[in-house]
């Protein structure tokens, strides 16, 4: 009889559970932990998972189906679990539809269920079931179309779905580690143990993967002897060999989830499952492999019968895994049901353990001779030729019908509050299919296996096939053998392999999965999505027969299962209804991830301010000194405006702006790109890349130049100065600094390689601060130039090289505010020098320090466009009025053949004008429309902004044909609200030109 | 992600490099019609096989360089310098 604990360890009443058998396992009963479940409190011993100390219990109801909220227990005990989706933990450290078969439970763990309300014992949503019938596949694509997805969407969201969310940052922290190694093992039971071993004896360095926080796979449930020794002993003497080699990582509770190329693999290690005191959760490996061996073992699946989602009805391995390896019995009296020989070994080690196993189903007419005697000896009857037609009970399993296949003979009816069933197995090739092997059918095993040869790695163990431990042993070797030689080790595995005592097995599969008769809609196929037969049959009938097709519209293998209890079945049902061999019917396609990935993990530590590296200034503290706020840009923190005191942004800026009209204003922009071009080619290098004739350009003049890409669309504007006759710098905008002098090189390197020309960007090299306003010559001149400043001897457009107050200095005439205007460059190390000293120098004229948001305002005064703001990927020239002096240039550059095509001379292209007006809907992003035009768009605001100076609202748009339409009115548009505004000349302000000479 | 072998540095990961597009796309002179241009501008090889395409080891010698790729399988077939001819390649 079985012997069960007693009820009388740990929390009074509560013991280790009134299903936790009295001896075995690999659990420590010392070490009894407290948990929650569902807010109750229940026990745990030392090495349970959440599913094993809920079964423990007896608590058989862990989650509701996806479509209509049936009770579901515990179906397996791995990765492949469809039913027990639990929640654990709370808050921001809620972890949602977490496989209870993989969490570990530590003291103070709190998991509950999911997918019900208002508890797991009463689901509102359960009613949903009574009406199943008129709820079949492709529910949703006919039903809620009338009058829209919409009307319908909100009430389904709230019943579908699986988990929670999470709201807050993620408090986590997490790791991403890079590795290299000889030989990748995936998998560490027999056969990715041997591998192991073997690799490591010839000296390889070897990764051993294994996703369970145990190695061992089916070795942690073996009673066979290896090498003379009971399996758990070899395991611990081959897991001390391994520990000891310096050149062998071993990686517990980590899954391989993804193979990518070039051998590498991704892995996704659980840290804190195996140190709860760790600081890192998870950690991503980026493993780059040269010699990989999966042994990811294979996925036992399940029998198609009448009611087979009642909790209690579970896999035939994963009931002796429970009670094998945790002391836990599935039930106290457990029925089996198989179509091949595995579940022979099941039933007896129940039976062993004392558990009442009143029979096994065997739907094979004629059951293998030496387990049916074993079993029998133990007292267990073995059914040939019979299946499970159907089981029954309320929210549990109360018995089953035996049906013999032939039809003579009586139905049987067996009381038992638990079922292991046995549909064969489906190895585990998701990453196999990862890296595009192929698969073919094995009609003996009746499942998909690799081809060897058509990936570039080997199987072994289950997946290859093997279906005892000797021959996971030989196909390991194999293995490494082939392994070693495209990693380019030497290995020799013609020794002795590890020899096993176990009871001779077939590893043929009978065909039939599925119990004859029964009502359709409730013999389930998928149980995480509750899709039946009758579903298959539906779509069938609809015309789905592709298996892609099929999938979709029922939904199967769809959730976060993947389907991994489900697929096959469904595929040779398809296989059977439509006359196709499985070959033909064929696999939906494996894409990574095995199991979910955090994304918290891929992420790493480049969270928040590690996101990416900030660049400061190099006056960046006295930015901070003067009460800069700061918005980044292209990566630097660049102030926007300097409040004072009491003022608000708007109040800021317009004071800013006005400083710099009335006398002077500072700012930093040493963001700007700043490129060196030197050589004999130098000149006919850049001209290559400017609308601009560069070749023409004085030494000591700067000019000012938009570079196009070969479609002749605007992308960056800087200036051009020539220093020396083979000296040039040029700058681009600060957002495409980085692009520019990509781009640059990459022209030089690979279609002008033989000009004798050098580009060195020295962005970074020089602090550039922007002196504007009628003042700034009268303050510039007080810092001791050695450079004559007046007007006749420095005008416009003009470049000097020379000093200040003896710091070294590149000075510019140029204007971007349309102020007299300076760009001053020095050393980077003397920025924050050269700002105190302009700040010092301009105090008696009123100087304002200004930032971007000012640098904008002024310069849209201007009208000056800003590349990237008022111009788009198709923005040409001639949109923006360069259009003549594009056309004019003789010399190729890029972009210059495409300004001619058809495309960019029409009439109706966006061009940039300006616009005024004093309508609210003067914003950027304010479609507009022409007078007659009811529909779409003519274009949009770039840019808008009330202007301190003028006293009235500007703005710049791109408007269809718009360079032809000074003076029009037009209409903006904005989700349904209208206003009018004006087509104005640009420059709004100073429209001659006349301040910046100064 | 790939493992691409710079010509100049060695064997490094893909997430150092930037692609480029297909290599040898010779560019026309401006006098060539508008159907020549437009070739030059929009058209481009789209194999199943090998595929010549530059790459430049942007986080390494920032050298540009091109590769010959199965666009099947990935496998990097050869990998030469720029202005070097395309390499024999069995099919
Ligand atoms: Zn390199």
């Amino acid at each position: 009889m079985a012997s069960f604990q007693p009820d009388s360890h740990a929390t009074p009443g509560l013991g280790l559970g009134a299903f936790r058998l009295a001896a075995g396992g690999r659990v420590d009963r010392a070490k009894v932990m407290n948990f929650r479940w569902d807010g109750r409190p229940l026990t745990a011993c030392a090495g349970d998972t959440l599913a094993s100390a809920l079964l423990a219990h007896g608590e058989r109801l862990v989650g509701r189906g996806f479509k209509f909220h049936r009770p579901r227990g515990i179906l397996s005990a791995g990765a492949e679990e469809p039913n027990g989706l639990v929640a654990v933990g709370s808050g921001d450290r809620l972890d949602p539809s977490a496989r209870a078969t993989l969490v570990r439970v530590h003291e103070g763990l709190e998991a509950r269920p999911q997918n019900c309300w208002p508890s797991v014992r009463f689901d509102v949503g359960r009613a949903l079931d009574f009406v199943a019938p008129l709820w079949p596949a492709g529910f949703y694509n006919k039903t809620f179309i009338w009058p829209s997805w919409h009307a319908y969407e909100g009430l389904i969201r709230r019943t579908a779905g699986l988990g929670d969310a999470l709201h807050g940052a993620d408090p986590e922290r997490y790791d991403v580690a890079n590795a290299t190694c000889e030989l990748l093992v995936v998998g560490a039971g027999a056969a990715g143990l041997a591998a192991a071993l073997l690799a490591s004896r010839a000296g390889a360095t070897v990764v051993l993967v294994e996703q369970d926080a145990e190695f061992g796979g089916h070795l942690l449930v073996e009673s066979c002897a290896i090498d003379g020794l009971p399996a758990a002993q070899w395991l611990g003497r081959a897991l001390a060999e391994l520990a000891a080699n310096p050149r062998v990582s071993l990686l517990p509770a980590t899954t391989a989830f993804g193979l990518y190329d070039h051998g590498h693999v991704g892995l996704l290690e659980r840290v804190a499952e195996r140190t709860p005191t760790s600081p890192v959760r998870h950690r991503y490996w980026r493993v780059r492999a040269r010699g990989l061996v999966l042994a990811s073992g294979a996925l036992e699946q399940p029998w198609v019968f009448e009611r087979n989602d009642l909790p209690g009805v579970m896999l035939a391995g994963a009931v002796r895994t429970y009670a094998q390896r945790y002391a836990v019995a599935a039930g106290r009296r457990v029925v089996f049901a198989t179509n091949n020989d595995s579940a022979y070994l099941a039933a007896l080690d129940l039976a062993r353990a004392g558990v009442a196993v009143p029979g096994l189903v065997d739907s094979r007419a004629e059951p293998p001779r030496e387990l049916a005697d074993l079993l029998q000896t133990a007292g267990v009857p073995v059914y040939g030729g019979a299946v499970i037609a159907a089981a029954t009970g309320g929210s549990r399993l109360a018995a089953v019908e035996i049906a013999p296949l032939d039809g003579a003979g009586a139905r049987l009816r067996l009381e038992c509050d638990a079922v292991g069933m046995s549909a064969g197995w489906a190895p585990a090739v998701h990453l196999w299919s990862h890296a595009r092997g192929r698969l073919a059918f094995d009609p003996e095993r009746q499942c998909f296996l690799p081809v060897a040869g058509t990936a570039p790695l080997s199987v072994a163990g289950a997946l290859a096939g093997a279906h005892t431990l000797s021959h996971c042993f030989a196909s390991a070797a194999r293995a490494v053998a082939a392994e070693a030689s495209r990693a380019g080790f030497a290995v020799d595995v013609g020794g002795a392999l590890p020899k096993v005592e176990e009871p001779r097995s077939s590893p043929r599969v009978d065909a039939r999965r599925v119990s004859p008769g029964g009502r359709r809609h409730r013999q389930w196929l998928d149980f995480q999505h509750d899709v039946t037969l009758a579903d298959v049959d539906l779509a069938l009938r609809e015309g789905f027969d592709a298996i892609e097709h099929l999938k979709r519209y029922t939904t199967t293998g769809m959730s976060v299962d993947q389907g991994k209890t489900s697929n096959l079945n469904a595929l040779l049902v398809v296989a059977e209804l439509t006359g196709r061999a499985p070959d033909a019917v064929g696999t939906t396609t494996f894409r990574p991830p095995y199991t979910p990935v955090t994304l918290g993990a891929l992420a790493g530590r480049q969270v928040g301010e590690f996101y990416a590296p900030r660049r400061r200034l190099p006056a960046h503290a006295e930015h901070e000194r003067l009460g800069a706020v700061f918005e980044e840009a292209g990566g630097w923190m660049r102030p926007a405006w300097y409040p004072r005191a009491g003022e608000s942004k708007e109040q800021a800026i317009a004071r800013e702006v006005l400083a710099v009209r009335a006398s002077a204003g500072l700012f930093d922009a040493s963001p700007l790109g700043k490129f060196e071009i030197e050589g004999p080619e130098a000149a006919r290098f850049l001209d290559a890349f400017y609308i601009n004739n560069v070749r023409t350009l004085e030494v000591g003049r700067t000019r000012y130049g938009l570079m196009l890409n070969e479609n002749g669309v605007i992308i960056d504007d800087g200036t051009i100065a020539r220093l020396g006759p083979q000296h040039f710098v040029i700058t681009t905008t600060s957002g495409g600094a980085a692009r520019i002098g990509a781009w640059l090189d990459d022209w030089r390197q690979c279609e002008w390689p033989d000009q004798d020309v050098v580009v060195t960007p020295v962005t970074t090299q020089w602090a550039t601060v922007a002196l504007a306003g009628p003042k700034a010559r009268e303050i510039l001149s007080r810092l001791g130039p050695d450079i004559d400043l007046s007007p006749a001897a420095f005008p416009h457009l003009h470049v000097r090289v020379g000093s200040l107050a003896g710091v070294p200095t590149r000075l510019y005439r140029v204007s971007f505010s349309g102020e007299l205007g300076y760009e001053i460059n020095v050393p980077a190390r003397y920025g924050a020098a050269l700002w105190r000293a302009l700040e010092d120098a301009g105090r008696e004229f009123g100087i304002a320090p200004y930032g971007t948001e000012a640098l904008l305002l002024l310069r849209l005064e201007k009208g000056f466009l800003h590349v990237g703001l008022d111009t788009d990927g198709t923005t040409a020239p001639s949109d923006v009025g360069w259009g003549e002096i594009a056309l004019k240039k003789q010399a190729d550059y890029v972009g210059k053949r495409s300004l001619t095509r058809p495309e960019n001379v029409r009439a109706d292209r966006l061009q940039l004008v300006g616009l005024v007006g004093e309508d609210e809907l003067l914003i950027p992003g304010t479609h507009l429309r022409l007078d007659g035009t009811t529909e779409g768009s003519d274009g949009w605001v770039t840019s808008a902004a009330f202007s301190p100076t003028l006293g009235k609202r500007v703005a710049l748009a791109l408007l269809r044909g718009g360079r032809a339409r000074t003076g029009q009115t037009v209409t903006l548009f904005d989700l349904g609200r209208t206003g009018r505004a004006e087509v104005a000349p640009t420059p709004f302000y100073d429209p001659k030109g006349e301040r910046l000479h100064g | 992600m790939l493992k691409i072998t710079c010509p100049w540095c060695g064997p490094r990961d893909e997430p150092e490099f930037t692609y480029g597009g297909q290599s040898h796309v010779a560019r026309p002179s401006f006098d060539v019609d508008d159907a020549t241009w437009a070739r030059y501008l929009f058209v481009r090889d789209n194999p199943k096989g090998i595929h010549f395409e530059r790459w430049c080891h942007t986080y390494g010698c920032a050298q540009w360089f091109n590769v010959a790729r199965d666009t099947v399988s990935h496998e990097v077939l050869a990998v030469y310098r720029m202005g070097e001819p395309k390499p024999e390649l069995g099919a």
